[in-house]
């Protein structure tokens, strides 16, 4: 299949190199170990592979046969089918990392625009080439904080409201770092909690502040005095944002930000089980030095034809080594070209209308549920796609009974928040119609009033 | 030709997708939240796709030719891998839908788990890691859990042999550890006396690659693990080089304590021009309890006709989560339908064939290139890229040359302990013609090293673009676009 040698080549081969058999190539190996029993299934023609895989696929429920109001990091876009048409390019997803510029001009122009436009809709000064995704992002900023500071200021303060699969990562990487300290505030089981909250843990010990924009909870709070504060004490404040949302509001280049991370799953990205997904992180051009992973720059060649390299290697971990402050090799190139294919095609007048579609359908369907005797709308300050509702019986009996209905419900946010419990956050995008959410607020009605 | 950026063949007003007008009552957000402008093109679809393709034109790629980049593993991409990925059941799948709508994507990456552990021989495996470099950093983690779970304090140094995979210095530093390198033998082997001399009681541990990027398989590999294991450290086995092991030896039953896969390379998964990859990694019985959380199991046992169900679990001691939801689950379908394509035999094949190559070609070119280490080699091999009598050529020069003969060129200047060093990795899914041609070219470079260096000095001459100025990239730092007046 993926091996071309003849019985005749491989001979011919065998005798080039001098040795009789294939065997005689692997005398190194510890003959006790050589050649040991792998107990695996027999291999199998592509098309009963095939056949097995769609047994497994027909084994889910996917999204498209349901209609769905999950989010929490993860959101069931459209995607422009486009997207998928040039990224099946071979030319693109079977290229290796472009460390060769002289032949690696599409890939390195690509994350160019790339880094363009992230830091276009963020309204910071340079981005970079991507990370695994956004909790990973979300860590690194950490990561770029305390180095920021040599280690000096070994506070980081998260908000509550950040994705708590985000703090986890954050925690799991700076935990090497002994003597980091995390503090996250506490959110308040009727959304009361607010932002300058977060001001009385600032102190002159506190390397990074980071909040989510919207937040976990679909929330667009007032940072402004946060900022402040953080700002006043010489900390720097990171902004986790969901990149669609930014069609709408303001940048947090805007609001102060001196980094801003994300998830880039929602531009052109299926939703995959949760991977491979997207990781990006802009900053301001004073830190430009302490991001990690790979960038691109424009150059010229000796002609003075325009051309793109990756540049500012020296910080990267093959040329540092143990001196790097990351070990970030592989980024998500191919999903960083689905999100500028996306961006680019959508364009200014697509990305506000995508945006606006997720505000109007979901503030239409907060209004609906909120109707429904029993249900209450926790969430009272502007949202953008997501909202909490707090619902009269446990939100995973009401999933359960949801998914017979064909509906996949929202997150049961008493999961991972036990003040929140019986609370739901619902999502909703371009891909909910008027006539799917009406239905929605029927069946939870319905599966609540039995 | 240069291509214009999305942002040059913007025009104002033109619009390249459009998204169905709103079915709901229209409720305003505040003006104070909103953003002024939004800086981002205008542009139609046809714009948008002769964009993108011209683009992908300036690339080299498997598809197009030969990759031997060593420790790469740029093996063919099998189109199967991007059909079954995309089959809806397994895109259109949300990462937090209720266990029970997802059997078919755990039953999967359960399977891999298992696939994963009988080729490795290790008694764990977790999928979570995003790429190799993440699936180092946890298994430098789980080593350092696992000391302190035996409140083993004492434990500040990881040993990296000179050989080494590059991102393993960085891994060790990231995890608080203080990185001691351990040179190598006159064979190219971890030295024994070196390693007998640094190990004592505050070693954590030793991050072996092996085959190391010499493409050598350590003679004394038992005894390395040894030497660690009587001091206590653990063994981490950087599964970069696997390619040349499968169905051969497995790092398990070597005695190494922890290792990572690279699915992109051993596995088929498609590199992306830089991602995503996919870093399992897989441990010993008695790290198993460490795994990042949550690994997949069966968390209700199959009856006589109701199948198991597939769940997630947290490891009691875990080290807790490297990224968010469950893995690159799209690189895992593609590598599970490699796995599943080739069975065992098909397995020890992919590694007899690729060693086959790999000493295949070194034989048609050690004549005229120095070999710094004279064994057989495993699925790779290093050449010095320099001579004597050309003094002004170096492995640089090589690299570029080889781009007009249409080939991609090696890696260069690593690993650090060979001159000018060209890393080449042919793998087994190249053929004897392809092999010949590429031996051809290296050999007439041979020949125009010494006869008009100029001529590689120059290179390439044939490609998109010529050598580019680095200097000047890192000097000015133009990392966006141009972006035109806003009106």
């Amino acid at each position: 299949m993926f091996i071309p040698h003849t019985e005749v080549e491989k001979k011919e081969m065998l005798k080039g190199i001098g040795v009789k058999d294939v065997k005689d190539l692997f005398t190194d190996v510890p003959e006790k170990f050589r050649y040991p029993k792998i107990n695996l299934p027999p291999g199998v023609t592509e098309m009963e592979v095939f056949a097995e895989l769609n047994d497994y696929a027909a084994a889910n429920e996917p999204v498209g046969e349901m209609v769905c109001f999950l989010g929490a990091g993860a959101y069931h876009h459209y995607v422009p089918a486009a997207v998928d048409a040039l990224l099946r390019r071979g030319e693109f997803y079977t290229a290796y990392t472009p460390y060769q510029p002289e032949i690696s001009q599409g890939t390195l122009q690509a994350i160019f625009e790339f880094q363009t436009l992230i830091a276009n809709l963020t309204g910071m000064d340079v981005c970079n080439a991507s990370h695994y995704d956004g909790a990973t992002a979300t860590a690194e900023a950490g990561v770029m904080a305390y180095h920021h500071f040599r280690g000096k200021r070994k506070k980081i303060i998260l908000s509550p409201a950040v994705n708590p699969q985000y703090q986890e990562v954050l925690c799991s990487y700076l935990c090497g770092f002994e003597d980091v300290d995390i503090h996250s505030g506490k959110l308040h089981g009727g959304l009361s909690d607010q932002p300058s909250d977060l001001g009385a843990l600032i102190d002159d010990q506190t390397a990074l502040v980071v909040v989510q924009y919207p937040d976990f909870l679909g929330r667009i709070q007032d940072f402004s005095s946060l900022v402040y504060a953080a700002h006043q004490s010489g900390a720097l404040v990171a902004f986790v944002v969901n990149p669609i949302a930014l069609g709408l509001l303001k940048t947090p280049g805007e609001l102060g930000a001196d980094i801003v991370v994300g998830e880039g799953q929602p531009l052109g990205i299926p939703l995959s089980f949760g991977g491979p997904y997207l990781g990006f992180f802009a900053t301001r051009k004073e830190y430009v030095r302490k991001l990690s992973g790979r960038l691109v720059g424009e150059t010229t060649d000796a002609q003075g034809r325009r051309g793109y390299v990756l540049t500012l290697t020296a910080r990267e971990q093959h040329i540092r080594r143990e001196k790097a402050t990351s070990n970030i090799c592989s980024n998500q190139g191919l999903m960083a070209l689905a999100a500028t294919i996306y961006m680019s095609l959508v364009g200014k007048h697509g990305m506000r209308q995508v945006a606006d579609l997720c505000y109007q359908k979901a503030h239409y369907a907060a209004s609906e549920i909120a109707k429904i005797p029993g249900f209450q709308l926790v969430s009272k300050e502007p949202f953008f796609h997501e909202f909490v509702v707090k619902c009269p019986s446990g939100i995973d009996e009401i999933n359960r009974d949801l998914l017979d209905m064909g509906f996949i419900g929202g997150y049961d946010l008493g999961q991972t928040h036990p003040e929140l419990t019986n609370q739901m956050l619902v999502a909703v995008t371009e891909m909910n119609s008027k006539e799917d959410i009406d239905a929605f607020a029927a069946a939870l009605q319905e599966v609540t009033h039995g | 030709m240069v291509e214009p950026t999305i942002y040059e063949i913007s025009s104002n007003g033109r619009v390249g997708f459009r998204f169905p007008e709103s079915d709901v009552p229209r409720v305003d957000l505040p003006d104070r939240l909103k953003r002024s402008d939004l800086p981002f093109p205008e542009v139609s679809e046809v714009d948008v796709v002769r964009h993108f393709t011209h683009l992908s034109t300036l690339n080299y790629s498997i598809d197009k030719g030969f990759y031997p980049l060593g420790s790469c593993t740029m093996k063919y991409n099998p189109k199967v891998n991007e059909a079954a990925a995309r089959i809806p059941g397994f895109s259109a799948t949300h990462p937090l839908q209720p266990i029970e709508t997802v059997q078919g994507n755990l039953a999967l990456m359960y399977g891999l788990q298992e696939f994963l552990k009988e080729i490795s021989g290790f008694a764990a495996v977790t999928l979570q890691p995003s790429a190799g470099a993440q699936g180092e950093f946890v298994g430098v983690k789980i080593i350092k859990a696992y000391h302190q779970s035996r409140a083993d304090e004492k434990r500040t140094r990881i040993l990296v042999p000179d050989s080494a995979h590059g991102t393993n210095p960085a891994t060790s530093s990231m995890t608080g550890y203080e990185v001691v390198g351990v040179p190598s033998d006159a064979r190219g082997n971890v030295d024994l006396a070196s390693l007998r001399d640094i190990c004592d009681e505050t070693i954590a541990g030793l991050m072996l690659t092996n085959p190391n990027t010499l493409g050598l398989f350590d003679e004394n590999v038992l005894e390395v693990i040894e030497i660690v294991h009587q001091v206590g450290g653990l063994v981490y086995g950087d599964g970069a080089n696997l390619n040349a092991l499968l169905g051969i030896a497995r790092p398990g039953d070597l005695g190494f304590d922890v290792m990572h896969f690279n699915l992109h390379k051993t596995f088929s998964t498609p590199h992306g021009g830089g991602g995503p990859g996919s870093g399992p990694v897989a441990v010993t019985q008695k790290l198993a309890d460490f795994l990042p959380a949550p690994i997949i199991g069966i968390v209700e046992e199959a009856t006589e006709d109701v199948p198991p169900l597939y769940g997630f679990i947290t490891p009691p001691k875990t080290i807790g989560r490297v990224k968010a939801f469950h893995g690159q689950f799209g690189v895992l379908v593609r590598a599970y339908t490699y796995i599943r394509m080739h069975g065992p035999d098909g397995l020890r094949k992919i590694a007899e064939h690729a060693v086959l190559n790999s000493n295949y070609l070194l034989s048609l070119l050690r004549h005229r290139y120095t070999l710094p280490y004279d064994r057989t080699y495993m699925h790779e091999f290093v050449l010095e890229g320099v001579w004597a009598d050309a003094p002004d050529v170096q492995a640089l020069d090589i690299a570029k040359r080889l781009m007009d003969y249409n080939f991609h060129p090696p890696t260069n200047y690593f690993p650090l302990i060979v001159r000018e060093a060209l890393m080449i990795e042919p793998t087994e899914t190249e053929s004897k013609q392809e092999l010949d041609a590429f031996a051809t070219a290296m050999l007439k470079i041979a020949d125009e090293a010494h006869s008009t260096p100029a001529l590689l000095k120059e290179a390439p001459h044939n490609t998109p673009i010529g050598r580019l100025d680095e200097v000047k990239a890192a000097k000015e730092l133009v990392l966006c676009c141009w972006l035109p007046e806003q009106e």
